[in-house]
């Protein structure tokens, strides 16, 4: 055997349930410790004597840890194993010691046992309840100067990691029978009745093992045996069980609707040296069929003046410590309660040879059963007292006591002081669950009353009290049979919410509430004095409760407090709403996978490669990679785009189309289908020919356009917009399924099916002719707007005479996979001939040119076909279609409606900002009146000027007028035109 | 997440595969072209979003892709029944009219919790 290790002067040989040989390093602000594997940081440093941990976030006061559980709100440290490997506002009570684990605390300056901030609790009256409401309202304009930095930066414990997380994450979906959330004995016992039956049960608790309450309740005996060792035995049947998930170190953090629950499993953080191949957490999503509830009680604080002080701990905190990680908290330990389970923390440490100095109930008559134990072991009881004050810098250092009502105080010298004011029970499942609450007056507590779910709550939280009440109640819910006996050593009697002795309305101490936003009983009174008379304003105005333990310890005593000032009974104040997650959940969990290349899907054409390989720069286009221009070199975009607008309308370009949306619309009835979703009619379009056509919604303005192709007479080759594709797909189903099911039609999206090669110019016939088989080409056989089925390359081909530039224009439709193969013949044909490839800023500036509309960018919702300048689109021998009569609403047919119309520049250099407002008057005064704005503007190589378009109120009829864009800088004078600047013949089209 | 019923599929999904599509049992007008100014504020622009009882639409997108026709509890967000789309509006059995009215009461909702607060 090595030498003992120096695991901590406060270790206590043969307590607790860790293994002394097996140790693990640590250093906490610097300084190195050791610790013994199954520690929690908290019971590491207490071990070795160290109660400080941290400052408090308003007045920076020493704090220490007050709890051994997830409710921790003081606790919190930053634990690291690396530089990017590095988390803040970790609960010291929850957060495992691994072997080389770094931890420092927060909210200190420079040091922990000397800070700055600590001027804060000097000041303190200056920072009561809604001080930031009062103080930072003026003057305004201090807001982003003054206020706001300085909120900043002291806002928040903690500092987030500046690198990005290197760690990975996992998601998992689940279901089950029963989920049973808490392990303890009313979990464990739910666990094996509902498994013997058969059913699939998840197990889930939030700590390293099964036991719960047993970690630190060392008297309760189940089955005749110690209740921890009985808990270990009950897990490992369970785990050998098929049909049942046990799930140790995950949190369910949260109860949705229909039976979902959220589970956050800490996977590695525990470990030394993880896998890296593992998860650090997973998230579990489940659907159970049913849930029970197992999520036992926290223990409250007592509410005295200065009872935040290092050293002051709740009592069954101190027992955690003692029995299961083998700790004292102190040598010379007081004890401040008003329930009886504190005496059996007294009569732990006291067996473990550590001296208790009193315990000071402020009750006049402690349970009898725990005052005659405590006499039975010399503890002197001090039954009608109260803890009034306590001293000591960094940590606690007397107590001072009073009979209750007056009476001489005096200190008592403690090293530390175990609390308890009774025990709330968990029902913050059960609330998420949208249940209701009823409250026990005689208890003082909220318990379950009402289900919203097929759920139930078994044990302390269901405030089942009794152990044989307890175990047959975790059976009943479990909904099998089992013979199980259990017994506490005693029956715990007491507690109390609100203030306790000396904290009381009449004084203004530091009592504090909520320790973690520093709010005392004084703050609470305050709000309500000064109108807050609703627990959620007085929530908000305090901060009670709204700190990231989301008042697990607070929420109650605020509440007594304010009920008290109100002088109204509890339930009428009522309790704020629980919300999920019912500890703080990492973002890493949530988003799992979601994250770089994964958070959202990206959208590739076939030729995609080809055309980075050609040196496109790519734009966004919804989740499209669509080619934006093709930079020679030492071109920038604007000298691209030029030469690529030239070179098109003088020999011609290749385009990648593909994105189009496509929606194949089939069966007999599609003519008469599609003449009830666009404003054209489309019977009279004959097979091989195709049409542009407009869409609106049933209010009348366009909802999408494109090119429609009839192939058959009953066979369409529809195009949408391509960030339209989906939602007119859906308006389109929406349509067939509910308003015309009679219409024989089949819909099917075809995007993906095929890759759209435009080529466009005056070459483009020689271009694609010798690749082309089974279609005549001439102008007169297939002249604008028709259709073909054909061979391009040997590949079954659409073939579309359409132009979106003006020029003769051909798009070659191919199934996906041969896209790249026709792109790569044809561009090199075309590059042969003196034709480019073109992106998507050449496309937006020709079609410009001629005045073609971009939906969604030259419209916006509130746009009608007449004011596009598209009302020929709009068929006047329909009797029906979707926007027929929206459109003759009154607003959408009176005069000076916005239109669109072309904009030119008085100096051809001037290109116009999109969005850009326009004025008849530019000298009115402010507020101008605004007749509209710009919605797409170019530099135009081939009109050697700018162009724009916008849509302006009774545009048509100011052709011709000068109007003015009132810019930052200057004004400029446009002149109204109509939207065709090149080639207004259109002769181009036929060639 | 809701679990939703798609009467076609005649399965329980995950609320992920559905989309919400608006008030159920609005019928398009016969002879739409012909209904009056208010007729078609009535028919396009007007929506009851009651609270309780709701009959509302949804899809299967990632399903099937119909549209069907449900009626929820927008309460508890309990749905109490779903149907084929073209069904007429289905009522809702009384037990579960009463179970559901007793659960609204119950239910911590807004209202009962924090609309005091205003």
């Amino acid at each position: 055997m090595s030498a003992p290790v120096n695991a901590g002067a406060f270790r206590i040989k043969g307590a607790g349930r860790h293994t002394p040989a097996r140790t693990a390093r640590f250093t906490f602000d610097g300084k190195s410790y050791t610790a013994l594997e199954g520690d929690t940081v908290a019971s590491a440093l207490l071990a070795h004597g160290v109660h400080l941990v941290g400052r408090s976030f308003k007045y920076h006061r020493p704090r220490g840890i007050l709890t051994a559980g997830p409710e921790e709100p003081n606790a919190l440290l930053d634990v690291s194993r690396d530089a990017a490997r590095r988390q803040p506002n970790v609960r010291a009570t929850v957060q495992e010691v691994f072997d080389g684990a770094k931890i420092a605390s927060q909210n200190r300056w420079p040091s922990l046992s000397f800070d700055v901030g600590a001027v804060n609790d000097v000041l303190s009256p200056f920072f009561a309840a809604g001080f930031y409401y009062k103080t930072f309202m003026w003057p305004k304009e201090a807001w982003h100067k003054l206020y706001e930095p300085i909120i900043r930066r002291a806002a928040g414990l903690g500092e987030a990691p500046k690198e990005e997380d290197p760690d990975h994450y996992a998601n998992r979906f689940a279901h089950c029978d029963v989920l049973i959330a808490g392990a303890g004995v009313a979990g464990l016992t739910a666990a094996l009745s509902a498994a013997a039956t058969g059913q699939t049960v998840m197990l889930v608790d939030e700590q390293p093992e099964v036991g719960g309450a047993l970690h630190y309740d060392a008297s309760t005996m189940i089955d005749g045996q110690d209740g921890y060792d009985w808990a270990q035995g009950a897990a490992a049947r369970l785990k050998a069980m098929p049909n049942v998930t046990l799930l140790t170190r995950t949190t369910v953090f949260g109860y949705y609707n229909h039976g979902f629950v959220g589970l956050a499993e800490r996977v590695t953080d525990h470990m030394a040296r993880p896998d890296r191949d593992l998860p650090r957490e997973r998230l579990w999503q489940v659907r159970a069929k049913k849930v029970v509830i197992a999520t036992g009680a926290i223990e409250r604080h007592m509410v005295f003046a200065n009872n935040d002080r290092p050293g002051i701990m709740l009592a069954s905190a101190a027992r955690s410590f003692l029995n299961h990680h083998g700790v004292a908290v102190g040598r010379n330990v007081g004890v401040c309660t008003a329930h009886d389970s504190a005496y059996e923390a007294a009569f732990d440490l006291k067996r473990a040879g550590v001296s208790i100095a009193a315990i000071v109930d402020c009750r006049a008559d402690p349970g009898e059963a725990v005052l005659a134990e405590a006499r039975a072991l010399g503890i002197d009881v001090l039954a009608g007292h109260s803890v009034t004050d306590t001293s000591g810098r960094l940590r606690i250092a007397s107590m001072t006591v009073a009979r209750n009502g007056g009476g001489n105080a005096r200190k008592i010298k403690v090293d530390a002081l175990i609390i308890s004011a009774g025990w709330t029970p968990s029902v913050h499942l059960f609330s998420q669950s949208r249940g209701k609450l009823r409250f026990d007056q005689a208890n003082q507590r909220f318990l379950p009353d009402i289900y919203a779910q097929n759920c139930v709550s078994v044990g302390a939280c269901n405030g089942t009290d009794d152990m044989a009440d307890l175990i047959d109640e975790a059976i009943t819910a479990g909904g099998g049979t089992l013979a199980l006996s259990g017994e506490n050593r005693f029956e715990w009697t007491g507690g109390m919410i609100g203030a306790a002795e000396g904290a009381g309305p009449d004084t203004v101490v530091k009592a504090f509430v909520d320790f973690q936003h520093d709010v005392t009983a004084k703050d609470i009174r305050l709000a309500v004095r000064e109108g807050m008379h609703s627990i959620e304003h007085i929530k908000r105005f305090t901060t009670n409760g709204m700190a990231s333990d989301q008042g697990k310890l607070s929420n109650m005593h605020g509440l007594a407090i304010a009920a008290e000032v109100l002088g109204r009974p509890i339930p009428q104040v009522g309790l704020t709403t629980f919300r999920a997650p019912y500890t703080p959940v990492t973002y890493g969990t949530l988003i799992a996978h979601s994250r770089a290349d994964l958070f959202d899907p990206t959208r590739k054409t076939p030729m995609h490669a080809l055309e980075a390989a050609a040196g496109a720069e790519f734009e966004d286009v919804g989740n499209w990679k669509r080619a934006w221009y093709f930079p020679r070199r030492g071109e920038d975009m604007h000298a691209a785009v030029n030469r690529e607008c030239r070179t098109v309308r003088d020999i011609g370009g290749v385009f990648d189309a593909s994105t189009l949306g496509k929606i194949e619309v089939v069966g007999p009835d599609a003519a008469q289908f599609l003449n009830l979703l666009y404003t054209n009619a489309w019977d009279t379009l004959k097979p091989g020919k195709c049409r542009y056509g407009i869409m609106t919604r049933e209010d009348g303005f366009i909802y999408d356009d494109g090119v429609v192709g009839r192939l058959a007479e009953d066979r369409f080759h529809v195009t949408t917009t391509t960030g339209g594709a989906p939602r007119v797909l859906h308006h389109m189903e929406d349509y067939l399924q509910t308003e015309f099911p009679h219409l024989k039609v089949w819909l099917t999206s075809t995007t993906e099916q095929w890759a759209v090669i435009a080529v466009q110019g005056p070459k483009a016939r020689e271009i694609i002719a010798p690749l082309v088989e089974g279609v005549d080409l001439s102008n007169e056989a297939f002249p604008h707007m028709s259709l073909a089925e054909c061979t391009v390359l040997g590949v079954p081909a659409r073939l579309f005479r359409v132009s979106f530039t003006g020029e003769l224009g051909f798009e070659v439709n191919v199934p996906a996979d041969y896209g790249a193969d026709v792109w790569k013949a044809i561009s090199a044909r075309a590059q042969g001939l003196g034709a480019c490839l073109y992106g998507t800023e050449t496309m937006h500036v020709l079609r410009a040119e001629k005045g073609y509309l971009i939906v969604g960018q030259d419209t916006d919702g509130t746009v009608t076909p007449d004011d596009a300048g598209y009302g020929w689109a709009v068929s006047k021998k329909k009797t029906d279609f979707v926007g027929i009569r929206g459109l003759k609403r009154p607003d959408l047919i009176r005069d000076g409606r916005k239109q669109l119309v072309g904009l030119r520049p008085k100096d051809p250099k001037d290109v116009l900002e999109e969005g850009a407002q326009i004025v008849a008057d530019p000298n009115q005064p402010k507020p101008m009146i605004m007749l509209g704005h710009v919605t797409s503007s170019y530099w135009s190589e081939n009109c050697g000027r700018s162009i724009a378009m916008a849509l302006v109120a009774g545009g048509r009829a100011r052709i011709g007028e000068t109007l003015y864009v009132p810019m930052t800088d200057r004004t400029i004078a446009v002149e109204v035109t109509d939207v065709v600047f090149f080639d207004k013949e259109g002769g181009r089209i036929n060639g | 997440m809701l679990l939703i019923h798609c009467p076609y599929c005649e399965e329980d999904r995950s609320e992920l595969e559905f989309r919400w599509a608006g008030e159920a049992h609005i019928a398009r007008p016969d002879a739409i072209s012909e209904i009056s100014d208010e007729e078609f504020a009535e028919y396009f622009f007007l929506r009851n979003n009651e609270k309780g009882l709701t009959y509302e639409r949804w899809r299967h997108m990632h399903g099937c892709g119909r549209f069907f026709n449900a009626a929820r509890d927008t309460v508890s967000d309990r749905f109490l029944m779903t149907y084929k789309a073209g069904l007429p509006k289905q009522p809702i059995p009384v037990a579960e009219e009463r179970a559901a009215a007793a659960e609204e009461k119950t239910v911590e909702t807004w209202e009962a919790t924090e609309g005091d607060a205003r």
